[in-house]
């Protein structure tokens, strides 16, 4: 994840730099461009070109059903997007499901690749290869798996929990899918199968640490608990950085499960209508091609803000070692 | 978890034998450390991969077993005897004698009915009185793996496959191909603003791509492209910003003394590209085309987005989610046709399991 400020800092280096090239820095210039066509290219034809034409088609009346009668409507798209109850919902919905999910998926990942990495456990490539196994499951197959896991009458999780005494199947039992609340745990128990990626990489970076710090802190005489805290966590905090910042961007653009499980419904009570839900179903279903570019610039602005925080926040927690000057 | 405490030794021992005793209880808690970790591990995996078996339990029940709660947790259904050409339900028959007989019953009658052992069914029929209807089905072990059969052609398994592949393979070569150029190109070559374009790549990774949605659709639209495959696999030939990052990282690690001695021997730049970098590369390139088949296995957005209206191309991911909106009253097929469809991919990842492994190292750990 350094990569990303070290290339930030590049580019503000190369901005003073000054030197005449010679024929040959030109030829290799050259060059560089001719093998970075092809990203350069689709850059401006799919990012660029697209990004600026939806701030343009923010401000039409565009219909998808009738394309000939598109006109000029200056902001009241945004006028609406804002006003629309279901965009702040939608922000909300997105938002909750972020605070629960991602500090749990980030615990978990964490957790697994600890044991993985303890020097207790037996046939740690078997116990590697099943933990990651869900993770390559195709997703809507891990959706209809779960949906089942978690009817309240005859899934295994309710019949689980009546086990233990407690009536959760029935009428007044947990019904996953029926209630605003539950239904977040649900989308995190189907998140939480695909936590093989972040496990992965916690590993590798717990694997990264250097042993003799954790023999110097056993002659010191510090605990289990007192070595994850002060050599653990800040070593892996880059890692963990990476994990956070990805896994926010993809919360952000959070569809299927919602959608192979509800459509564009937001059943239940609008939990399941996230930002990009909101989106596909004012541009798409609906047709509202001018409503939906206001409605992805303003997710490009909440994901850009969000972005901007986390970055803002690195500097405090996390622990670049000996790659910072 | 192992703090190294000096270990006590009773008094009147010390002297006689403390070599051998301190050894051998550290050893003793190493060996409880394991099995209690290990242990854990275990509970946990089976936790983790529940759903799977409940899955594969549940894909093989009959539609009554399914949706009845309080049915076992193995697929039964009623046993059944074919006597004289005829299926018969099985009951267990208390006999006058108190034993329970499993008998199938051939003739009902309101206060007697006539029975016959499935197990000696030459002894002639039993003369049984009593109410038949407060008698206790019989049910036996029955898996239906005919609900695999009917799923696969429910949802016309092969075809969804194929297109699946299709997609998958053509990007698979679409963007390792332009990956790998533009990757070779941030490696190697120094030029005006490469570290700006590189961080405007990386920058790529982060942005939603909703934000591009509504013009490219509305230009697919207008080519006539929406509802064909083009807007999904044309954009991969220009290159993916994960998939440069990671090839750009493993290009960087290359000793540039074989390109140089290529060049000395008067190769140019694309020759030295493809007979030195690619053959260094193959480790780097396998595991982004497995990451990207993967990718492109999973994509569920731009498919339902742009093959909408074309139903008999959609890939597996997106004809899954209509199977499941269309058959909701039949869980056993949808579990079925789950199934079904993670067998190719997980069994491609456990045959690949090492270049995947190496490759999710180099991808989320930088340098």
């Amino acid at each position: 994840m350094s990569d990303f400020t070290e290339a930030v800092l590049a580019a503000r280096r190369e901005r003073g730099a000054k030197r005449p090239a010679s024929p040959m820095q030109r030829r290799e210039a050259r060059w560089g461009f001719a093998f970075i066509s092809p990203w350069l290219i689709g850059f401006v034809l799919f990012w660029t070109i697209p990004i600026i034409a939806s701030l343009v088609f923010s401000t039409l009346d565009f219909q998808l059903t009738a394309p000939d009668e598109t006109s000029f409507v200056g902001l009241s798209n945004w006028e609406r997007a804002l006003s629309d109850p279901n965009t702040w919902s939608s922000l909300l919905v997105t938002l909750r499901f972020t605070v629960l999910f991602l500090p749990l998926s980030l615990v978990v990942s964490l957790g697994l690749a600890l044991l993985l990495n303890s020097g207790h456990l037996r046939g740690t490539s078997f116990f590697r290869l099943l933990f990651y196994a869900p993770s390559m499951i195709p997703l809507v197959a891990g959706i209809l798996i779960w949906q089942q896991v978690l009817n309240p009458q005859t899934g295994w999780l309710n019949r689980l929990i009546d086990l233990t005494g407690v009536q959760a199947s029935g009428a007044n039992g947990l019904r996953w899918f029926d209630n605003p609340v539950l239904v977040l745990f649900a989308f995190s128990f189907i998140g939480l199968w695909g936590v093989g990626n972040a496990m992965m990489i916690n590993l590798a970076g717990l694997q990264g640490i250097p042993t003799q710090l954790y023999e110097a802190a056993a002659i010191d005489g510090a605990g289990w608990w007192r070595r994850l805290r002060s050599i653990t966590l800040p070593l892996l905090s880059p890692v963990m950085f990476y994990n956070l910042v990805i896994g926010s961007v993809l919360i952000m653009q959070y569809f299927v499960v919602p959608w192979v499980l509800f459509g564009a419904s937001g059943h239940p009570d609008g939990a399941s209508r996230f930002m990009l839900i909101h989106f596909y179903q004012q541009a798409f279903v609906f047709g509202n091609m001018g409503y939906g570019a206001a409605l992805a610039w303003f997710i490009f602005l909440v994901v850009a803000a969000l972005t901007a925080v986390l970055f803002g926040t690195a500097r405090f927690w996390v622990h670049y070692g000996s790659e910072r000057p | 978890m192992t703090v190294q405490t000096p270990e006590r030794t009773e008094p009147g021992e010390a002297g006689v034998e403390p070599p051998s005793d301190a050894p051998l209880r550290r050893r003793r808690r190493n060996i409880m450390w394991a099995g209690c970790t290990t242990l854990g591990a275990f509970l946990l995996v089976m936790i983790f991969l529940m759903p799977l078996g409940y899955g594969t339990v549940t894909a093989l029940k009959d539609k009554d077993g399914v949706s009845d709660p309080n049915s076992p947790i193995l697929p039964v259904s009623a046993e059944v005897f074919e006597y004289e050409g005829e299926e018969h339900d099985v009951y267990s028959v208390p006999m006058p004698d108190g034993t329970v007989r499993e008998l199938a019953l051939i003739r009902p009658g309101r206060e007697s009915s006539v029975f016959i052992d499935p197990e000696n069914p030459g002894a002639g029929p039993i003369e049984w009185e009593g109410r038949w209807r407060t008698l206790e089905p019989v049910a036996g072990f029955a898996p239906q793996w005919g609900n695999f059969a009917e799923a696969w052609n429910t949802i016309d398994f092969l075809r969804l496959t194929g297109w699946t592949l299709f997609y998958a393979l053509t990007t698979v070569l679409a963007t390792v191909v332009s990956s790998a150029v533009v990757a070779y190109g941030f490696a190697r070559f120094r030029f005006p603003f490469r570290n700006t374009l590189f961080a405007l790549l990386l920058a790529t990774i982060l942005l939603p791509p909703a934000v591009t949605l509504v013009p490219k659709y509305a230009v697919f639209l207008q080519m006539g492209w929406v509802g064909t495959y083009l807007p999904l696999i044309v954009p991969h030939f220009f290159a993916n910003a994960f998939n440069v990052f990671l090839l750009r990282q493993y290009f960087l690690t290359i000793p540039r003394e074989l390109e140089e001695a290529a060049r000395i021997d008067g190769a140019g730049p694309i020759r030295t590209f493809l007979k030195v970098i690619v053959p260094q590369a193959v480790p780097a390139l396998t595991a982004v085309s497995l990451f990207h088949f993967f990718y492109a296995w999973n994509d569920f957005f731009e498919p339902l987005l742009y093959l909408a209206g074309n139903r008999d191309i959609v890939p597996i991911g997106v004809g899954l989610s209509y199977f499941s909106g269309v058959y909701s009253t039949e869980p056993h097929l949808i579990l079925a046709a789950a199934l079904l469809a993670l067998v190719l991919p997980v069994a491609i990842f456990l045959a690949a399991q090492r270049v995947f492994v190496q490759g999710i190292v180099v991808t989320g750990v930088d340098k």
